[in-house]
């Protein structure tokens, strides 16, 4: 069944002018690839927006100590190259072998996979707090008032006020951060793990025909257009709960 | 309408494929395309794209599609009205334009080319995949001298923040500057 539905899609292929031998040779690697690239950022994303709540709030009420962390954390995670993040996690790791062998972290921090998703958590998680910050910050201060007039306490506030609106606002920007991810995710096929860009790469080392490139443009193209239009339907229902009755 | 579509096929393409592939795309298949014209005309002769000009090439077609996202918005966000009070008293086109219009877009487009800026700084770390020599390349080796990952790296990483924190104190230079004489709600 999946032979003949895959000699069906070869087939296909050849029809619009591709090169199906190509496809049937390096289809596959570069199909394990894409799962890769999704593994990667399906597991960063949200990973990243757990870090980035709590991070956005300290910057607006934590102490100097807390805010700071906060800001300096932003600040880097975000100035710095996401490639350059990477090496630090995945080369960095090997100056603390021993270290962390005693801690039992060495097996998370040699293997390529695990460095890259722990590189994309640390600098998506700056990326979303910059974006919930904001958006936190742009709410009006009655909200605050209100819900102090009504007795909740700090907690109540952000839980129930502040944080439900903040997110509506931070959606669409969101959305944005997570189309980065997906096209930034490319960067760990340099450390060997084994998506999208680096199947690809790897195919065209081999068999030196430009078209595997192509291939590489069209899935990532279409994720993004993916998220592109969930964002779009997403924010416009949103936006119609919102508006007033009558 | 054709020019309209290519402007938004080129700016959504290259916004949307990610930057080291658009990079390995120009580096590897902009070689072949080069040559494969060449030998029509010229058989026999072949060049070579270096890694310099490819990554040129490459970021600049990135961050050409993002500027021009960022244009496009400065334009649609400055009132018509601007334009036709100038052209009312009596400024040719041109001058309305330079006056008028321009010292305006530039305001509006500010944060956002500032921003792409920012982005393309960071991007250029990926160039170091070509084998040209920018800091991260020679990080890299610095790295094989030394045996010591983590602390070039995060001297690395150190360089690029300090990068990036000076280009934003430059840009709300720029801003406030540009932003001189205008009132807003609430200020």
């Amino acid at each position: 069944m999946t032979a003949e539905l895959g000699h069906g899609v070869l087939a296909l292929w050849g029809a619009l002018g591709f090169d199906a031998e190509l496809m049937a040779r390096y289809g596959p690697r570069v199909l394990a690839g894409l799962g890769a690239t999704l593994a990667l950022t399906a597991l960063s994303f949200p990973l990243g927006f757990l870090l980035a709540v709590p991070l956005a709030m300290a910057r607006r009420e934590g102490g100097r100590l807390a805010a700071g962390f906060a800001r300096g954390f932003s600040a880097f995670f975000s100035g710095a190259p996401l490639l350059a993040q990477l090496f630090l996690v995945y080369y960095g790791a090997g100056q603390f072998r021993h270290e962390l062998e005693a801690a039992g972290l060495w097996w998370l921090l040699r293997d390529p996979f695990w460095c890259a998703a722990l590189a994309f958590t640390l600098n998506t998680a700056a990326y979303q707090s910059e974006i919930v910050h904001g958006a936190l910050a742009a709410l009006p201060q009655g909200q605050r008032e209100a819900a102090e007039a009504l007795g909740l306490g700090r907690f109540a506030l952000y839980a129930r006020v502040l944080l439900p609106q903040a997110l509506g606002l931070s959606l669409r920007p969101l959305g944005n951060e997570l189309i980065l991810l997906i096209k930034g995710s490319a960067v760990a096929g340099v450390v060997t793990v084994s998506e999208i860009f680096s199947a690809t790469r790897y195919a065209f080392g081999r068999s030196a025909d430009f078209e595997v490139y192509l291939w590489a443009a069209i899935l990532y193209l279409i994720l993004v257009e993916i998220v592109r239009r969930a964002v779009d339907l997403a924010d416009r229902r949103r936006l119609r709960k919102l508006r007033p009755a009558g | 309408m054709a020019l309209r579509g290519l402007a938004q096929a080129y700016s959504s393409l290259f916004r949307g494929l990610p930057e080291l592939l658009t990079l390995f795309i120009v580096y590897y298949g902009g070689q072949m395309l080069l040559n494969r014209l060449l030998a029509l005309v010229a058989p026999g002769v072949a060049v070579e794209i270096g890694p310099f000009a490819a990554g040129v090439t490459a970021l600049a077609l990135v961050f050409g599609a993002y500027a021009a996202e960022v244009f496009a918005g400065a334009m649609g966000a400055l009132p018509r009205g601007q334009r036709e009070a100038a052209l009312a008293l009596g400024l040719s086109p041109g001058l309305a334009f330079r006056l008028v219009e321009l010292p305006q877009l530039w305001r509006l487009a500010l944060p956002g080319l500032a921003n792409g800026w920012a982005v393309l700084l960071k991007d250029t770390a990926l160039v170091s995949t070509i084998a040209l020599a920018d800091l991260m390349r020679e990080t890299q080796i610095a790295v094989g001298a030394t045996r010591q990952p983590f602390t070039f790296y995060l001297v690395a990483c150190l360089i690029y923040v300090a990068l990036a924190l000076v280009s934003s104190a430059v840009a709300d230079r720029l801003q406030a500057r540009a932003e001189r004489g205008v009132r807003f709600a609430g200020r």
